[in-house]
């Protein structure tokens, strides 16, 4: 803030686009859906932890889906979990972002073809904007899966939601 | 500690017929074998008679045998009829450290064997998982649903798609509207 | 006349920032006392054992690392000492010895998400954070080795995917001489916490009877004062050569087989670990560790019931071979599913919050229940 206190030390308005405002506010604070599936989750756990420290780029685990902005779906969706991701997701207010971490909830990674119980991708059931390969990705895969969701929102417009 | 021989001859004074034979194959670690509706009696045995103390139920797996006939049916998918289910039972002395194995077979039709959940409670979800996954009825199971598979999974399945472990098993196309093949 | 009153039910999971995953707890509780618990799983099933019969024996060593994520290699082990069994192989010595060093870091490293997250779920995010901090140091070691963070598919059937890093003896020197002081950190930090204490001790006190008359093993099963642990009772690769105790619940805190019994054996197994390291490290032979593993994988008729001790507690692999290159059936005995059972016994008369502190205190992986 340094910089911005002393540069409008004397007034106190600052023009911008409302989209660029929002965008701005939304993509610096992605508060993420705290809530772990599988194997991945425990990378998403490392992310969030000291070593890569999710939290400088504004995540945060939010417990309740009334408050959260963002699902990482870190793992295996079987069946009977997709119906539950699919009412937690409903649950979420708008704008949501869907964040879809690894294989399995790409498209059933490893268990594709004998997963009798495995979901063959998330986008199945929810929509989703960033696809992050790996089985499971580093911690660096998921934060690039970030900055790439940040990129989306950053175009996004209020009149129209970007494809 | 006793050697699975001397287990053996023990459960066949004590069991008689019920006792069907020792298998000592190698590599295959010895295998007591069991009358499917008599394994409450020999369990409770094997637990309470102080040579043996068999206190832990280490392992029991659900296993199809898949020894039956093959043939086809109207849909054209391959089924197996007749032949046998069996539990296999991996028993474990804490105190005298020694272990067995015991193995039940009971038809594929109608497949029933003795629960021994009230001997060891570790058998409880275990028995509930072969239940689940083969569809074997465990008699006197206090609690006999299936545990792993969604608890409505026979409303949107057939014959052929309930037991997943079935060596017969085919996917059914949809669950509650979710595609289940790739 | 008395007032009749109902339970009220409470539905915990399937999402809940402290189920350790994706487990559904239904509660039913009168006031704030907890009466019954019905845990329901299976939303993590991913069918491994039916993977496992479609797959070759070797094909299934990756499908085994996704079974409890937090100790890939221990399930690798388990399941390659089971097959080289059926196979009546034996590796080479360096492999025994790198196997069980990889296995001794990984339990470290497993115990450490576990006390973490133990204490992250009743309000102790700081040595969490710090936890983390030095898992990741395991990780890196072993990364260097074999290329993975988390499931490493290494120990194969009959040897390892990759010799050791050349600078892995002084890295792991490196590790144990920065993490002896750590573990009295945590000490300091965590085990004599009066908070965490007051929340753990005299908590879900599990006797002994009921411990084996359940299954439990591992950590659940020595917090309750046994001296049980595969690597001395029944053992298996070559840990038979090394010296180590095996830390047992004493009760110091309040009954012996309390939460902060089974909190605090974890920490003690990882002094443990790392003599069980120190000793192996400087003895390692010289060898490939690729020479022992067979072209073919066709293992004879018959069964195999081979269990090893998992940081969880006593991971067994049931293998039926029918004489093919496809396992006929594997079925795994995994520690968190058998543990997680004796939950409904160990919170019947305690709080809801007691019913997180409890959860953490047995540790389980729904990777591994459900499998």
């Amino acid at each position: 803030m340094g910089l911005l206190d002393k540069e409008f030390s004397d007034g106190n308005i600052v023009i911008a686009k409302v989209d660029d405002l929002f965008n701005w506010a939304r993509l610096s604070s992605v508060w993420q859906l705290g809530f772990g599936l599988a194997c991945c989750a425990i990378e998403m756990m490392a992310t969030s932890m000291s070593h890569y420290d999710f939290d400088r780029f504004g995540v945060i685990p939010r417990n309740t889906p009334r408050q959260a902005d963002a699902i990482i779906i870190s793992g295996t969706v079987t069946l009977k979990m997709a119906l539950r991701i699919k009412r937690l997701y409903e649950q979420m207010p708008e704008p949501k972002y869907i964040i879809s971490m690894g294989s399995c909830a790409n498209c059933g990674g490893p268990y594709w073809e004998h997963g009798y119980h495995v979901l063959k991708g998330i986008d199945r059931v929810i929509p989703v904007d960033v696809y992050v390969p790996g089985c499971p990705p580093r911690p660096e895969a998921l934060l690039e899966g970030l900055l790439k969701l940040q990129g989306k929102i950053r175009n996004e417009s209020l009149r129209k939601k970007s494809a | 500690m006793k050697s699975a021989e001397e287990i053996f001859q023990i459960l066949k004074i004590e069991f008689g017929n019920s006792i069907l034979g020792l298998d000592k194959d190698t590599p295959t670690e010895p295998i007591i074998s069991v009358d499917p509706l008599q394994i409450h009696r020999v369990s409770k045995f094997l637990r309470d008679n102080p040579d043996l103390q068999f206190d832990s139920l280490m392992c029991l797996s659900g296993v199809d045998d898949a020894n039956g006939n093959k043939v086809k049916n109207a849909d054209g998918d391959e089924l197996i009829e007749g032949g046998t289910l069996s539990v296999y039972y991996n028993l474990h002395s804490v105190s005298l450290k020694h272990k067995i194995s015991l193995k039940v077979s009971t038809s594929r039709t109608e497949p029933k064997v003795e629960s021994v959940e009230n001997i060891w409670k570790s058998a409880n979800w275990h028995e509930r998982e072969a239940f689940d996954l083969l569809g074997i009825f465990f008699l006197n199971h206090p609690d006999l649903r299936r545990i792993l598979m969604p608890y409505d999974w026979d409303e949107f399945t057939t014959e052929v798609s309930r037991h997943p472990l079935k060596k017969d098993y085919k996917n059914p196309e949809f669950y509650q509207g979710m595609k289940v093949p790739y | 006349m008395a007032l009749k009153t109902e339970h009220m039910v409470l539905n915990m999971g399937p999402q809940h920032p402290s189920t350790h995953g994706v487990l559904r707890l239904e509660l039913e509780i009168e006031g704030e006392l907890v009466k019954k618990v019905t845990p329901h799983l299976g939303y993590l099933h991913r069918c491994f054992e039916k993977h496992a019969e479609a797959m070759q024996y070797n094909q299934v060593v990756p499908y085994t690392d996704r079974l409890d994520y937090l100790a890939a290699i221990g399930n690798n082990f388990g399941y390659a000492l089971a097959v080289e069994k059926l196979l009546g192989i034996e590796v080479p010595e360096r492999v025994e010895y790198i196997r069980v060093i990889m296995a001794e870091l990984q339990r470290i490293a497993s115990h450490l998400v576990a006390i973490g997250s133990n204490g992250a779920d009743i309000g102790a995010l700081t040595p969490f954070l710090y936890l983390f901090r030095d898992r990741e140091h395991i990780l890196s070691i072993i990364e260097e080795t074999c290329g993975a963070r988390m499931l490493y598919n290494y120990i194969w059937i009959g040897g390892l995917s990759h010799d050791i890093h050349p600078d892995f003896v002084r890295k792991t020197k490196e590790f144990c001489n920065y993490f002896k002081p750590t573990i009295v950190e945590l000490d300091n930090l965590l085990s004599y916490n009066k908070i965490f204490i007051e929340r753990t001790a005299n908590i879900g006190v599990l006797p002994v009877d009921t411990a084996i008359n359940f299954g439990s093993s591992g950590p659940t099963l020595r917090g309750s004062g046994i001296k049980f642990d595969l690597r001395r009772d029944d053992p298996y690769s070559i840990y038979d050569r090394f010296d180590f105790e095996i830390p047992v619940g004493k009760g110091l805190m309040g009954i012996v087989g309390d939460c902060w019994d089974r909190y605090y054996v974890r920490i003690r197994e990882m002094e443990q670990s790392l003599r069980i390291i120190e000793q192996a490290i400087d003895h390692i032979p010289e060898g490939d560790v690729q020479s022992a593993i067979p072209k073919r994988i066709k293992p004879p008729k018959g069964t195999v019931y081979k269990r090893v001790e998992n940081p969880r507690g006593e991971l067994g692999y049931f293998i039926i071979s029918d004489g093919t290159v496809n396992p006929f059936r594997v079925k795994v005995r995994a520690p968190s599913f058998v543990n997680l059972e004796v939950l409904g016994e160990l919170c019947k008369g305690y709080l809801v919050a007691d019913v997180i502190a409890i959860l953490g205190s047995i540790d389980i992986v729904l990777g591994e229940v459900d499998r």
